[in-house]
């Protein structure tokens, strides 16, 4: 790989920011932490998220899902294995899924794959409640010295993993073969572009990393049971975090995830009952109002200032 | 026996309620993800007044048809119509629809649970049984059954014989050569939306007299309904009532064989032999 003066420059203002956030929990305050653990945890997700459906325009619902698969990695396996080395497992589960998954849905229609990322969370659920039932044990413990701030050092040395595999995958053939099929995919299937193997293999990054994120959640559960594990509304806040972004650059669905993580900390303290409607709402109002997320309108403005200055 | 016939009259209802995405998804080509919120609408409508003021649920029908159709009709107008406008190929309009449709279910959940509260809701509406082949079924099963094969033939019938059932085919097979032939397609699309919407409506009044449902039970259904019409091929009516009995049968089965807890497991092994054999529906052909 040849690095240019900018690449150097974008790394290091990476690394930078991430050893700031890395400070948080030195204040000590315990709401701020567990607030911290929230945002680094949609961080991770939205953007991993993205590296898929933002090139793709695929809108996967499978996040939820992946969670659970892999906080129940964790929950069934910690009593043998150790915690470091079921990480890496519950990955592997998860990227696993994601293949069988993609190989299934993603050669076909967008609608398709939606449908059934939708029900796969719940199904996942249905199946786990089911198997837990004729096994006969409800829920499963997780008990762990991890404590809030170790969580979230361990999401933020992931946060910068996925953040330096999307730049890698930006730059490499895959993330130009991705971009093609997003444009057009009868044009990258011409060129001679294999649209669907490229697609899973996106897919099983996000998947895996999805699973990895829920591994690493359990120890905060304590007690898992499906219902905790398996909720369909990650999936929407996800996929609302990462557009209110924009997926057209790396950094996009960071910017989406603080302010909707304030917003809907606030509006679930106050109106609990309220949260659907929200989350109704911001989907209409990114489809209205904010196409292209944040990082559109900046593009937007940009533009419109580099007009501006080419008339003056 | 005993399964074929629970399977067959559940599948009965699916239909009617499939009918209705199948009509907006194949005719204004928009995936309506807020169809089972419609249905819930429809069911709520016909268990408030059943139970304020006794009206049997058969009636409300004719009420809530025409109220769903309005207000789908609106929706089309207003929020949908400008996505379409402003698409610029069909893969844009299908993600700003799929967006579109999933805010406008989550706002009317909330807004339900808002009006009314989370709870469950049913009644009882001609719970009597009946004997069919030596073995008691609900009455109010068979008579939503019932309800539902007269709303499909009509439906059915009025789509193959009628000059505007013949215009709407016309454009789910192919929009741009509809407009060659003198059809207003956008006026057709918002008209299809609005029935689509009527009928779902109408088979949540249906549903509700023999299923407990609340208020955000609607996405349930949106899903069954969604793997039905692929199933049974889009645009396709013989396909989503064939596709609608067999997902019946097979959930049902799935539930007194195995486990309750199991009809959308059921559901997606169909869904995925169906995937990975026959993407384009039962009755499709092949795309060259």
């Amino acid at each position: 790989m040849n690095m240019k003066k900018g690449d150097w420059k974008n790394l290091g203002w990476g690394a930078a920011l991430l050893a700031f956030a890395a400070l948080l929990p030195l204040t000590g305050d315990g709401y701020l932490i567990s607030l911290g653990v929230s945002i680094a945890m949609y961080v991770v997700l939205a953007t991993s998220w993205a590296l898929f459906s933002g090139p793709t325009h695929y809108i996967s619902l499978a996040t939820a899902a992946f969670f659970g698969v892999g906080t129940y990695v964790m929950g069934s396996g910690i009593e043998y294995i150790s915690y470091w080395a079921l990480l890496p497992i519950a990955g592997l589960i998860g990227g696993l899924i994601a293949a069988l998954v993609g190989l299934a849905t993603l050669r076909l229609s967008g609608v398709y794959f939606v449908i059934f990322t939708l029900g796969l969370a719940e199904m996942t659920r249905q199946a786990v409640t089911w198997y837990q039932n004729q096994t006969g044990h409800k829920g499963t413990y997780v008990l762990t010295d991890l404590t809030d701030p170790d969580i979230y050092w361990q999401l933020l040395v992931l946060a910068g993993l996925v953040f330096l595999l999307g730049w890698a995958i930006g730059r490499s053939k895959l993330g130009f073969a991705l971009r093609i099929i997003g444009d057009d995919e009868d044009v990258a299937r011409h060129v001679g572009i294999n649209t669907a193997l490229s697609k899973v293999a996106l897919f099983v990054v996000s998947g895996a990393t999805a699973a990895i994120v829920g591994a690493m959640i359990a120890p905060r559960f304590i007690y898992i049971e499906p219902a905790t594990a398996f909720t369909p509304m990650l999936s929407f806040q996800v996929v609302i975090m990462a557009l209110l972004g924009g997926t057209g650059r790396l950094w996009g669905p960071l910017v989406g995830v603080i302010p909707f993580t304030l917003l809907w900390e606030a509006i679930s303290s106050s109106f609990p009952n309220q949260t659907t409607l929200l989350l109704g709402l911001s989907f209409l109002a990114i489809v209205y109002l904010l196409p292209g997320g944040f990082v559109g309108l900046y593009d937007r403005l940009k533009g419109r200032a580099a007009r501006r200055s080419a008339m003056a | 026996m005993d399964i074929l016939i629970t399977g067959l009259i559940l599948g009965g209802t699916y239909a009617l309620i499939a009918l209705g995405l199948n009509l907006q998804y194949g005719v204004s080509r928009i995936m309506n993800l807020a169809n089972g919120e419609m249905l819930v609408i429809g069911a709520f409508a016909a268990f408030t007044l059943f139970t304020v003021g006794q009206v049997s649920p058969l009636l409300t029908i004719f009420l809530v048809a025409p109220l769903a159709y309005v207000l789908n009709w609106l929706i089309y107008r207003i929020m949908l119509r400008p996505l379409v406008k402003r698409a610029k190929n069909r893969g844009m309009l299908e993600v700003d629809a799929i967006l579109t449709t999933f805010g406008l279910s989550f706002v009317m959940v909330g807004i339900m649970i808002w009006a009314f509260g989370g709870d469950y809701f049913s009644y009882s509406y001609l719970a009597r049984p009946i004997t069919i082949f030596g073995d008691n079924y609900g009455l109010n099963r068979v008579v939503a059954f019932g309800c539902a094969a007269l709303l499909c033939a009509a439906l059915y019938l009025w789509l193959n014989v009628s000059r505007a059932g013949m215009a709407i085919r016309a454009v789910s097979v192919s929009p741009e050569n509809a407009r060659l032939v003198g059809i207003d397609v956008p006026k057709l699309s918002a008209r299809a939306f609005a029935l689509g919407g009527a009928v779902t409506a109408v088979g949540g009044a249906v549903i509700s007299t023999f299923l407990t449902l609340d208020a955000s039970t609607g996405v349930m259904f949106t899903m069954k309904a969604l793997i039905i019409v692929i199933m049974g091929g889009v645009g396709d009516v013989r396909g989503t009532i064939l596709a609608a009995l067999v997902l019946g049968v097979g959930e049902t089965f799935v539930a007194s064989v195995i486990d309750p807890g199991l009809t959308l497991v059921a559901a997606y092994a169909l869904f995925i032999l169906i995937l990975l054999f026959r993407p384009q529906g039962f009755f499709g052909r092949k795309p060259t």
